[in-house]
Formats: structure tokens, C-alpha cells, sequence
């Protein structure tokens, strides 16, 4: 497989990840990109059939380049709780649960998976780096932090057959694991850690095991799948499963704190209708008085989902009410599975309290011509997608 | 629940016990805790040899402020007031600075430079004074009393008229060194003005923030100090004159009673414990120790949100200055000092460069190899600090950084021994008369005064910590991220120095506030 150490040598300024090699045969597009100073794919061949995997046979996302830390210590969860939102002392060993942080001002820093691994051992994979924030978070705890994005070999296997492409692959027990949940089981010289977790709002697991085992794994994973409709997946094939089963993307729905420079561009999670990740019963957590404060005072912005008239994406779209402009859209898409068309947008307070009248204004063109359409938006109780076999236990052998 | 105390002040320094005395002639119920068995903090005098006492942390009354001296109706017996100060030499050939006149060979222009250049920064000084001695306006969210303050902060530069003004503003910013180098010609006339600029700060003539620094002694001028004055008894005597007036207004004072920590939950303090326990609660909590022991120490990083423990952890408090007190059979002979100056600051500091140079070594977490010294006398002028016949001596020593790279228990007696070399080069016999000497690095002034770093101004008093941003951001106007939480010490606005602002400007703040 690939040696890091070679790579090092070579001073790159975007790296391959352990899957590289491996997934070169299969980007027939050669559309790469920079994630985070690890080389990833736009698409591979064609994002709708890549998408269409995630939704009916499995795609295949390398989660090498996301930035992974392993938290130690016999403070690691008292550590982590006064820095995430949430209750952390209620998530249990092989668990995982969605965080989002924020910096004394209430505003999101970033969000991301906690893996609680063992009593005192956590993985917290984010969508910044962030070894410096937590370092400055630990004066006072005894905890050690280790960034291990380089130390594991991760991929992220979604969508209706990749029980089915996982049990083939021989990862036995996988049956009882629930939503959230981890086990690890026995593969060639070590172990794969499998946790049921995902971005695609999918039936999905995320694979994690060692870089002397990547080349194993993969070549395994894509021998079960064969029959399974298994395909590696892109980045904009993943951006449409998830703006489907509605989840928000750091850098896009909202920016982390300290990569902002203009005053008022950061958000709140009360203003990202996240309140229910924000415990305020705890007593300290970073941002918390902030928090408050703003709940007793009232949000500068409302983040709301909607359901958007006709199908033209209301990508980069202003929001309207009664004719007055009141917001703009962060995310859009034409969601295929799902048959709607979803724009998330962030309205500002106080028009998005009423958000009866709102309208899309959406250019789009063909051929030149170009056409402005005011559409009508609803604003959506939950995901557009939201199929019933993302919790089934045990899940579908299909 | 009723508390049993409106306020706590911890630490009876003279802030503390400033602040104290204000809240208590409000009406306010207050006790203050004192870790030491005795008042004063830094306003300290210790016995350090049978017979012998000295000033063990601050060495001169420079900046006591008249009008809280009024309010809490403390009157000090001064045993001298205007000291001169004498720039000495090995042959005797030294300087003389008193008030805005000096003598010595130097060439009439400097004279007269000198002259003008004291009157003109203390102008500048009546400004700065201005903002001391009221809470530091917040500029983005500040209320009418920021505005107004701000406004008259304005005003009265606008005062200056067009020139000073201009010159003020171009001056603060760059450093004296340039500044003197603009005025003056005599190389040690320059040093000596130069250490007003610097002393208990990480800086040297050439760094910024020296000329900041060098207003902030001269607002003492504005109180009677245009040079210092030795408090009979030493300096202890002003820290026990506040206590006193404390008292008088009905403040409790328990000493021997160190607070272990700040009751804190959820962000909101509710009292203290005690080290034997007790736990003592009360409406508001008002630390008079400095803010990186107040916050790293006493409420504990794992109590506050991680920005504030960010910007704490990067507040700068590493001091710089040790002090060396020595008991003397008799008056050593400094060349060229007669018998009425024999009391009086005497400096050693070459020229600017040799003050710069003795910095470099402090860049690096190296003492000064050449350091800068500033002696005093004081038994000269005070007969209660030294058997009859006998003398103390103490000297403020630059640069000994906080944090000696090579370690102080290895060194501290080497760099003892360089400072007596470089006295006895100027008063030979000196080394002779010595009955008792002791040097007292920053850390040792820390475990002596429990201040962080053993910091002269509990932190650098530099203009990114300075009014609005000192101690830090989000912890100014003498309130803290913690609900019922203040500050009171020097490591607030204004800053170091015995003068008392801070408790007092705190004291108001608190009065403002609510519930209290
Ligand atoms: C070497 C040196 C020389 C100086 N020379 C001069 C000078 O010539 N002229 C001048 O004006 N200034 C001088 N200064 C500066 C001056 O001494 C200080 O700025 C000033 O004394 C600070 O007063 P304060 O009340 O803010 O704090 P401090 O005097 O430091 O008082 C803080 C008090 O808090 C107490 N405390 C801390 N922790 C606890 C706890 N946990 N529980 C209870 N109590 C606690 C301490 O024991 C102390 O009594 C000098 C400083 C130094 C270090």
C-alpha cells in the first residue's frame, strides 16, 4: 500500500490518502479535489449513478481526509463536556453521537461525530481541523490528544444493500448493531471497527481499521459488493444524499467560527435550529452563558428547510416575504429519491418568524436564455428522506 | 438564602483593602481574606535580619493617589519626600536629577531639555490620568458613562491644542528611546530617564510601549511624586494605613486566612473556601490577588468557558525585577555622593545601550550580566528600619526574568554575587559591611506575595493590556465572565504601582452593579 513516509518526502501540499491507489482505476473523471490537504473525488464516473448507488445499491465514500482525534485520559469526558453542546456523560461506550461546538460566543466552531471508543477513550472526527482548539481546551483536565487522521484507514459504506455487501464481505454480528452503535470484529492480522453511522441518511456504516489493513479492506468490500450495485462514490453525489436526508455541511450552511473574519457571519446553534444539541442543563460548556443570553434576547437569523415549488433548484437563492427580501439559501437540490425540491435557508430575524409567504427567487438557464421564477416554499417538518430501513435492526440482507 | 457577607474581597493588598474600604463606607458588609499574617501585599515591610527591615516589594511611593488617600482619610508620615536621584559612577563623575532640574556635566541643553521635557509629558500625563481613575470605557457596547468617559478622554487631548496633540499621539506609539534620542545628548541622562519607562516590565528603552509607561510614572507627579518619597517605616506602613482605614469604615479582616477557591457553578460564584475549610459566602466576590491566580488558581480552568481560559493563559505576567536587600555595619561611601543624597535613588545604568543589552539577556530567560540597578537607603532618612548606627540597602535589580532558562536555585547566588561586584565597584568596602544580604528573584517575590510571576503590575502594562483589554478582553470594567466575580488588583485598569486606583475605580463599578 501506499507509504506515507515517501509521500512525506515528497513535500506534497495535497496528499493521497490510504485508498488512493486503489480508487484511481475507478475515477474515470479524474475529477480530484483538496479535502483538508487529502485528495478525494468530486465524482468517479457520473454523480447520478453514484448517487443512485447510495439510494439503491451502496456507495463507497473514503473518509481518510476527514481530521480524526483521539481523546485520552481519565478527563476525557468531563473534557469534552465542557466543550460540546451536549450532554457527553450520556454517551455510552460504543456509541456515537453528532456534536457541534462553539467558541464563548455561542458560535458554532464546528460540528462533527463523537465515538465514544472505551471509558476514557474518544474519537471526535470534525469537519476543521482542530488539534489547536483542543489543546486550548484542556488546561485543567488531564486528557491526551493524539491526531490519528493520518493513523486510520476509513471508509464509508451507505445505502440499501451494504448490510448485505458487508455480511457477504464476512463482518459477522453486524445484524443487532443499532443506529449509532459500534463493534469491531476480527479481519486478517488486527480488527475492523464498524460503526452504523453515515451523512447519506442511508441504511450505512463507516468502516475504520488500520493503514496496513486499507488495502485488504477495500479490495474485500468491493469483491462482496460486486453483485450488490456497490460503487465508489463522489462529493457531489454525497452533497445531494444529504441535503436530501436534510443534514447541514459545515462551510456551507453555516461557517466555523474562527474561519470567519466579518463580524455577525458566524452562527449560533439556536440560529441553525439546533437547540435541541444544546443542553443547558449542564452547568459549563463553551458558549453557554452566550447562548442564553441570545435565548432570552431572541436569534439574529432562523434556519428553516424547505420544500420549494416546481424543480429548479433554488441554488443561491433569495429568500422572500411579501416582497421583502429576508434570506438566502445555503444549500439546494433537486432531491431524486425523495421528489422534492430542497433549499435550506437562513432567514433573518424577525421576518423568518413568519414563514407563511415565502418565496424562492430562482434563476436558471437553458442555453443562455435565462428565466426568473418566484417559487412558493414550505417549510419542512423533517428530512425529505427519511426511509425506514436507516433504523431497521436487524437490517435487509438485500 | 441571605449570605452572610455583601462582599469578599481576597487578598488585602492595598487594592483590595482600597476597594474594601469603599464598598464598606457604601454600607456594604465586607470581610477581606488575606493569605499572609500580615496586611499590604506588595506595600510590605519585612524584618529580614535581627534589627533590619526593609521594603521588601514596592521600594518608593510614586503613584499613591491623593484623592483616595482623602477619601479614606489616610495620612502618611513620609521619613523623606523628594529623593533626588543620582546616576552614579565608579570615578565619582555622576548625574543629578531632582524635580524637573539636573546637574552634573552634561551641556546646557540637556539642562534645559530636561526641564522641558518633564513639564511637557507631564501635560500629556494630566491626560492619562484622566482615564486612570475611572472604570476603562468599553468601545463597542459601552454605555453613557463610556461615552462620556470616552468624550473626555477626547477633550482633553484636544485641549492640548494642535501640536501637543500631535505630538502625544505620534509618541505613544513608537518608544523613548527615540524619544529621548530626539532631546537629549548625555548617554546616562537618557538611561536613567528611561527606567520610569520600563521598571517591572518585559521591555527595554527601545520597546514599544515605553513611552506608554513612562506617562504612567509621571501621573504620580500629579499626586506630589514627581520623585519618590520613603514612607516611614517602610512601605508595610501604607499597606497597615490602609487596613486601618478599612476598618474604620467597618471592614472585617481576617489574616493567616488563605482562600483555596472560588465557589463556582454553573458561572457563578457564590463565595470561597477557605484552606481550613471554611467555606464563606457572599453577594460579590472581589479578587485582589492577580488574574492569573485568580482564574487559574482559584476558580480553576475547568470552571470557565476555554476562550476566556485562552486569553488568561496568554495574559503576560513574568516579572523581571528582583530585589536585593542587604543589612550594613555602616553607610557605604558611593563615589561622588555626598551625605545629603546618601539616601536617595541612586541608578546605575550606563546608557541606553547598556540598558538594552542588560535586556537581552532577559529576552532569552538570562539575568543580566550587566544589570540595571536602582539603590536606595532608606534607614539614611528612617532610623525605625536599622540598629542604631547601622544601614539597610535595597535595590531594584534588572533584568532577572521570572523564568530563569538555567534555573534560580542554581544561579541565584551567581547573579547575587554580580550585583554586589558591580556596587562595590561603585562604593568600594561595601562587600565589608555586609552583615546580612538576600536577593529576591520574581519567584521568589511569587511564593513571598503569592502574585503570578512575581510581577510588579500583576501583568505587563502594555497597551494590549491596557483600559478596555486589561486584564483581557470579556474580563474588563472590573467584572468577569463569572457572575459576581470581580477583579480589584493591579492586574486591572489602571495598573501596578501603589496608588490605590484600581480598588478604587473597582469599588465603583461594583456599587453600579445590581444586586450587590
Ligand atoms: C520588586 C518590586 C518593586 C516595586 N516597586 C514599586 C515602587 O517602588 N513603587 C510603587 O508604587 N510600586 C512598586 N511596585 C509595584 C507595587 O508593589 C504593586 O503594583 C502593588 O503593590 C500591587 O498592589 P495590589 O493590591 O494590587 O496587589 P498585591 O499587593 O500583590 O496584593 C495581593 C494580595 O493578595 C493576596 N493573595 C493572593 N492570593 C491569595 C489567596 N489565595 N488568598 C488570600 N489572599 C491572597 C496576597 O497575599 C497579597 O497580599 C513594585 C513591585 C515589585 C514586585
Amino acid at each position: 500500500m501506499l507509504d506515507l513516509n515517501t509521500v512525506r518526502e515528497q513535500d506534497l501540499i495535497v496528499e493521497p490518502t490510504h485508498f488512493t491507489e486503489r480508487l484511481k482505476p475507478y475515477a474515470k473523471t479524474n475529477d480530484w479535489f483538496n479535502w483538508k490537504g487529502y485528495m478525494a473525488c468530486n465524482t468517479f464516473e457520473c454523480e447520478g449513478k453514484e448517487y443512485a448507488a447510495i439510494r439503491s445499491g451502496t456507495g463507497v465514500f473514503d473518509i481518510c481526509p476527514m481530521s480524526k482525534y483521539d481523546i485520552t485520559g481519565p478527563d476525557a469526558m468531563e473534557y469534552l463536556n465542557r466543550i460540546m453542546t451536549r450532554d457527553i456523560a450520556k454517551l455510552n461506550v460504543d456509541r456515537v453521537t453528532y456534536v457541534i461546538w462553539c467558541d464563548d460566543n455561542g458560535y458554532i466552531q464546528d460540528d462533527g461525530t463523537l465515538f465514544r471508543l472505551s471509558e476514557n477513550h474518544y474519537r471526535l472526527c470534525s469537519y476543521e481541523h482542530a488539534m489547536d482548539w483542543l489543546m486550548n481546551c484542556a488546561e485543567g483536565f488531564d486528557v491526551e490528544i493524539k491526531d490519528t487522521t493520518r493513523d486510520i484507514a476509513a471508509l464509508a459504506v451507505q445505502g440499501p444493500t451494504s448490510f448485505g455487501v458487508l455480511e457477504a464481505m464476512g463482518l459477522e454480528g453486524l445484524e443487532n448493531l443499532k443506529p449509532f452503535g459500534i463493534m469491531r470484529v476480527p479481519f486478517k492480522s488486527g480488527e475492523i471497527m464498524i460503526s452504523r453511522t453515515g451523512f447519506t441518511g442511508d441504511l450505512g456504516y463507516e468502516l475504520w481499521t488500520t493503514p496496513d489493513l486499507a488495502g485488504d479492506m477495500f479490495d474485500e468490500l468491493f469483491e462482496a459488493g460486486r453483485l450488490r450495485a456497490l460503487k465508489p462514490m463522489g462529493a457531489i453525489a454525497l452533497d445531494l444524499a444529504r441535503i436530501e436526508a436534510g443534514f447541514v455541511q459545515a462551510g456551507v450552511d453555516f461557517l466555523t467560527s474562527e474561519h470567519v473574519i466579518r463580524t455577525g457571519r458566524q452562527r449560533t446553534p439556536l440560529e441553525l435550529d439546533m437547540e435541541w444539541l444544546v443542553d443547558f442543563n449542564k452547568p459549563l460548556f463553551n458558549g453557554r452563558k452566550a447562548l442564553l443570553k441570545q435565548k432570552e434576547e431572541g436569534p439574529r437569523y432562523r434556519f428553516v428547510k424547505l420544500d420549494v415549488e416546481g424543480n429548479k433548484p433554488a441554488h443561491n437563492s433569495f429568500i422572500f416575504n411579501k416582497g421583502k427580501q429576508v434570506g438566502t439559501v445555503t444549500s439546494a437540490a433537486w432531491c431524486p429519491t425523495a421528489k422534492t425540491n430542497v433549499a435550506f435557508a437562513m432567514l433573518e430575524w424577525p421576518y423568518g418568524r413568519d414563514t407563511d409567504n415565502l418565496e424562492a427567487e430562482i434563476y436558471f438557464q437553458r442555453e443562455l436564455g435565462w428565466t426568473k421564477v418566484m417559487a412558493k416554499c414550505k417549510p419542512m417538518k423533517g428530512p425529505a428522506f427519511d426511509p425506514a430501513r436507516k433504523r431497521a435492526t436487524p437490517p435487509s440482507r438485500i | 438564602m441571605t449570605k452572610q457577607y455583601d462582599a469578599i474581597i481576597i487578598g488585602a493588598g492595598h487594592n483590595g483593602l482600597t476597594c474594601a474600604a469603599y464598598l464598606a463606607k457604601a454600607g456594604k458588609k465586607v470581610v477581606v481574606l488575606e493569605a499572609r499574617d500580615t496586611v499590604g501585599g506588595m506595600a510590605s515591610t519585612s524584618e529580614f535580619a535581627p534589627g533590619f527591615k526593609v521594603s521588601n516589594g514596592a521600594q518608593y511611593a510614586t503613584m499613591l493617589n491623593t484623592q483616595v488617600m482623602r477619601d479614606l482619610g489616610i495620612s502618611l508620615e513620609y521619613a523623606a519626600k523628594d529623593l533626588p536621584t543620582v546616576v552614579i559612577n565608579p570615578d565619582g563623575n555622576n548625574l543629578r536629577m531632582s524635580g524637573d532640574t539636573v546637574s552634573g556635566n552634561l551641556s546646557d541643553s540637556d539642562k534645559a531639555q530636561f526641564s522641558e521635557f518633564k513639564a511637557h509629558t507631564r501635560k500629556f500625563a494630566k491626560v492619562l490620568s484622566g482615564a486612570l481613575k475611572v472604570r476603562p470605557p468599553k468601545v463597542v457596547e459601552g454605555d453613557w458613562h463610556d461615552k462620556i468617559n470616552l468624550m473626555k478622554l477626547g477633550l482633553k487631548m484636544r485641549l492640548l491644542g494642535t501640536d501637543d496633540m500631535r505630538d502625544l499621539m505620534r509618541i505613544a506609539t513608537i518608544n523613548l528611546y527615540d524619544v529621548l534620542n530626539e532631546r537629549f545628548d548625555n548617554g546616562q541622562l537618557k538611561a536613567a530617564m528611561s527606567l520610569d519607562g520600563i521598571y517591572g516590565n518585559h521591555l527595554a528603552p527601545r520597546s514599544p510601549n515605553t513611552v506608554l509607561n513612562y506617562l504612567y510614572r509621571r501621573t504620580g507627579d500629579l499626586h506630589g511624586f514627581n520623585d519618590p518619597a520613603l514612607v516611614k517605616g517602610g512601605m508595610g506602613k501604607v499597606g497597615e494605613a490602609f487596613a486601618e482605614a478599612a476598618k474604620k469604615a467597618g471592614v472585617e479582616i481576617r489574616t493567616g486566612a488563605k482562600v483555596a477557591s472560588i465557589n463556582v457553578h454553573a458561572e457563578v460564584a457564590s463565595g470561597v473556601t477557605l484552606e481550613n475549610g471554611d467555606v464563606i459566602e457572599a453577594k460579590a466576590i472581589v479578587s485582589g490577588a492577580d488574574p492569573k491566580t485568580t482564574f487559574q488558581k482559584l476558580v480553576g480552568a475547568r470552571n470557565i468557558e476555554a476562550g476566556f481560559v485562552r486569553r488568561i493563559r496568554n495574559f503576560r505576567a513574568k516579572g523581571n525585577v528582583a530585589k536585593l536587600q542587604v543589612a550594613l555595619k555602616d553607610l557605604p561611601k558611593f563615589a561622588g555622593v555626598d551625605a545629603k543624597d546618601a539616601g536617595g535613588r541612586l541608578v546605575i545604568t550606563g546608557d541606553m545601550d547598556y540598558v538594552e543589552r542588560a535586556f537581552n539577556h532577559a529576552k532569552y530567560g538570562e539575568y543580566s550580566e550587566k544589570p540595571v540597578l536602582d539603590i536606595n537607603i532608606p534607614s539614611v532618612h528612617d532610623d525605625s528600619l536599622a540598629p542604631a548606627g547601622k544601614h539597610v540597602m535595597t535595590v531594584l535589580v534588572q533584568y532577572a526574568p521570572y523564568e530563569l532558562r538555567a534555573g534560580w536555585d542554581e544561579n541565584k547566588e551567581t547573579f547575587k554575587s554580580i550585583v554586589m561586584d558591580l556596587i562595590e565597584t561603585h562604593a568600594p568596602g561595601f562587600k565589608d559591611l555586609v552583615e546580612h544580604s538576600e536577593l529576591l528573584t520574581p519567584a521568589d517575590l511569587e511564593a513571598e506575595f503569592g502574585v503570578h510571576g512575581g510581577h510588579w503590575h500583576h501583568g505587563e502594562l502594555t497597551l494590549n493590556q491596557f483600559l478596555m483589554t486589561r486584564p483581557v478582553p470579556t474580563a474588563t470594567q472590573y467584572s468577569t465572565p463569572v457572575d459576581n466575580l470581580y477583579l480589584a488588583s493591579a492586574g486591572t485598569h489602571p495598573g501596578g504601582g501603589v496608588s490605590g486606583l484600581c480598588g478604587h475605580n473597582a469599588a465603583k463599578q461594583i456599587l453600579r452593579t445590581k444586586g450587590v
